[in-house]
């Protein structure tokens, strides 16, 4: 793991040069922040503050779809740094690809923690945190299980053959995979054969860790979750360092 | 340079194949790099240079033959490879976004072995007023010069570099290779692909002609000139009586002709020249115009292959 450190931060940095990067990742959470505290007062119906979907649905679906953006950003890079020839340069060094896998990983999590806060900031009016459930709780079951899902994304893009095609991919497997997650309707509500599926794919175990500490629950009532969701990282990690295409 | 034979070869290519579905790439390619040398893979485009360097460097997988350098394989070995070969390739690029000093930390922090001075290797190449400029700000030569600085900030003990002066001003290509000579002189070994027959004629040692996948020969380059083409030829513009016969008389040459006034004298004698100076001076010959012409890589090339390079 030699330059993991060195290239993580490099890479936050260069990330963050990009216009749409920084704009993307710092300004529209911002943005969203101070727009929901101006609206705060005037529009917010007292009726959906104290909604079901409020209370429980929205967080975790916002926290979803920062895994997903993370993974398919993770794919975006991984297939832009391939085509433009930037990995075929590093090849020729020391450095292994699962020391560029978590260069990203880490990376990602620090976006994705950045962007929590503010939206944690930025929800408060309207998401009141549950009794009993911490930020950090909540926020550590966001991270954990982004950066397990992380590797799924690494290994996907040793399959994108070009940056065009990593979003489009990406999409592809990643929202059926969320669609019976369990974050719209409860896995239970499936037909068997779905619920099987369903319980072999990592999404729905993220998202009944993220939903389960939401909600409440202790971390140990979701091992379960936690161990599938390292499984996932352990076997997408062993796969993607395998099938890795340099160019 | 000192007689190859005694020197440690520390690349050594024997019979090595490679085949992208049903074009193959290099059919049979055989030679050694020595120690301390500068050596060309030198070819047309196409030929299979890139190729046969980037299986000797790793990246790429033979199909066929054996390859060692400095004793190890480089796939099999590559962890220990690795930190002791600096590598340009012909087509790389950066995070647009990075600088220059950026990129220096980033490869030296890749690293066991102590880094270069970074700071001196850019000086040297000319990038010291770029340090702070990020990567898709550089120009062409800059970013082919910035490639350089990071193929030789592990100190490595072979560096490749990969047709290293294409698309850059003849100025420019002058100095990469003086800084090329200069790798030499700091006792690197240099492996360098080029399809530019002067490139190759003035900066290796040693140079091996590559052509459709099969290396066809190696050799120095004056030795392969006179191995190829050994034919001479000496222009003589002379009014004085008797100059054909008198040229005609001098060993090793097999022909004279006389053409607008200059006669044209050809043989296969390596001191031609010498010979026919010997001869205007030994007769008192008035002599208005005289040129030697001596065959180059290029003239090889095309007695090898029996097409010319820039086909």
């Amino acid at each position: 793991m030699r330059g993991l450190w060195h290239l993580a931060w490099l890479e936050l940095k260069v990330f963050l040069r990009e216009p749409m990067g920084a704009f993307g990742t710092l300004a529209v959470p911002a943005l969203v922040f101070f727009g929901a505290n101006l609206a705060g007062t005037s529009i917010a119906p007292q009726r959906f503050a104290g909604s079901e979907f409020a209370r429980t649905g929205l967080p975790v679906l916002a926290a979803t779809f920062m895994t997903i953006t993370a993974v398919l950003s993770l794919m975006t890079i991984i297939a832009i740094y391939r085509e433009g020839g930037i990995l075929k340069r590093l090849r020729a060094t020391p450095l292994r690809p699962l020391t560029i896998l978590m260069a990203h990983v880490l990376v990602k999590l620090a976006l994705t923690a950045v962007t929590l806060v503010v939206l944690a900031l930025a929800g408060r009016r309207f998401v009141a945190l549950p009794e009993g459930v911490s930020m950090v709780s909540f926020g550590a079951a966001l991270l954990y299980a982004t950066a397990c899902l992380l590797s799924l994304g690494f290994l996907l893009a040793s399959f994108v053959p070009t940056a065009r095609f990593a979003q489009p991919l990406g999409a592809l497997v990643l929202y059926p995979m969320v669609g019976v997650s369990g974050l719209f309707v409860p896995v239970e509500a499936f037909p068997p054969m779905l619920q099987r599926i369903a319980q072999v794919l990592p999404f729905t175990h993220a998202v009944s860790l993220m939903q389960g500490i939401w909600l409440g629950q202790p971390w140990t009532t979701h091992l379960g979750d936690v161990a599938a969701l390292f499984a996932t990282a352990v076997v997408c990690s062993a796969l993607a360092s395998r099938v890795f295409r340099w160019e | 340079m000192s007689e190859p034979t005694s020197r440690r070869a520390v690349i050594k290519v024997d019979g090595l194949r490679k085949t992208y579905g049903s074009l193959v790439a290099v059919a049979n390619a055989s030679f050694e790099v020595l120690k301390g040398e500068i050596f060309g893979l030198v070819g047309p485009n196409g030929a299979g240079k890139t190729t046969t360097m980037e299986c000797v460097e790793g990246v790429r997988r033979a199909d066929g033959g054996t390859i060692a350098v400095l004793d190890l394989d480089p796939l099999r070995d590559a962890a220990q490879l690795q930190p002791r070969i600096g590598v340009q390739l012909q087509q790389s690029h950066l995070q647009k976004r990075i600088t220059v000093r950026e990129a220096m930390h980033l490869w030296a922090a890749l690293y066991d072995r102590p880094a270069a001075d970074g700071d001196r290797l850019l000086a040297q190449l000319g990038l010291a007023e770029k340090r702070d400029a990020w990567f898709m700000t550089l120009s062409g030569g800059q970013q082919q010069r910035l490639f350089i600085a990071l193929a030789l900030v592990n100190e490595p003990d072979v560096v490749f570099l990969d047709e290293l002066t294409t698309g850059l001003d003849p100025q420019a290509r002058r100095a990469i290779w003086d800084l090329v000579r200069g790798i030499r002189e700091r006792g690197k070994t240099v492996f360098l692909t080029t399809h530019l027959m002067e490139e190759a004629e003035r900066l290796c040692d040693r140079v091996a002609i590559m052509d459709s996948g099969r290396v066809i020969d190696v050799d120095t380059p004056a030795r392969l000139v006179s191995r190829h083409c050994p034919d001479r030829l000496v222009v003589v513009a002379t009014d004085a009586a008797d100059a054909a016969i008198r040229f005609g008389s001098i060993p090793g040459v097999s022909r004279v002709n006389l053409v607008d006034g200059r006669y044209e004298i050809e043989g296969q004698n390596d001191d031609l020249t010498t010979a026919v100076i010997q001869c205007v001076s030994a007769h008192g010959m008035r002599v208005s115009d005289f040129r030697a012409v001596t065959p180059t890589l290029e003239d090889v090339f095309l007695a090898l292959t029996g097409h010319s390079i820039r086909d």
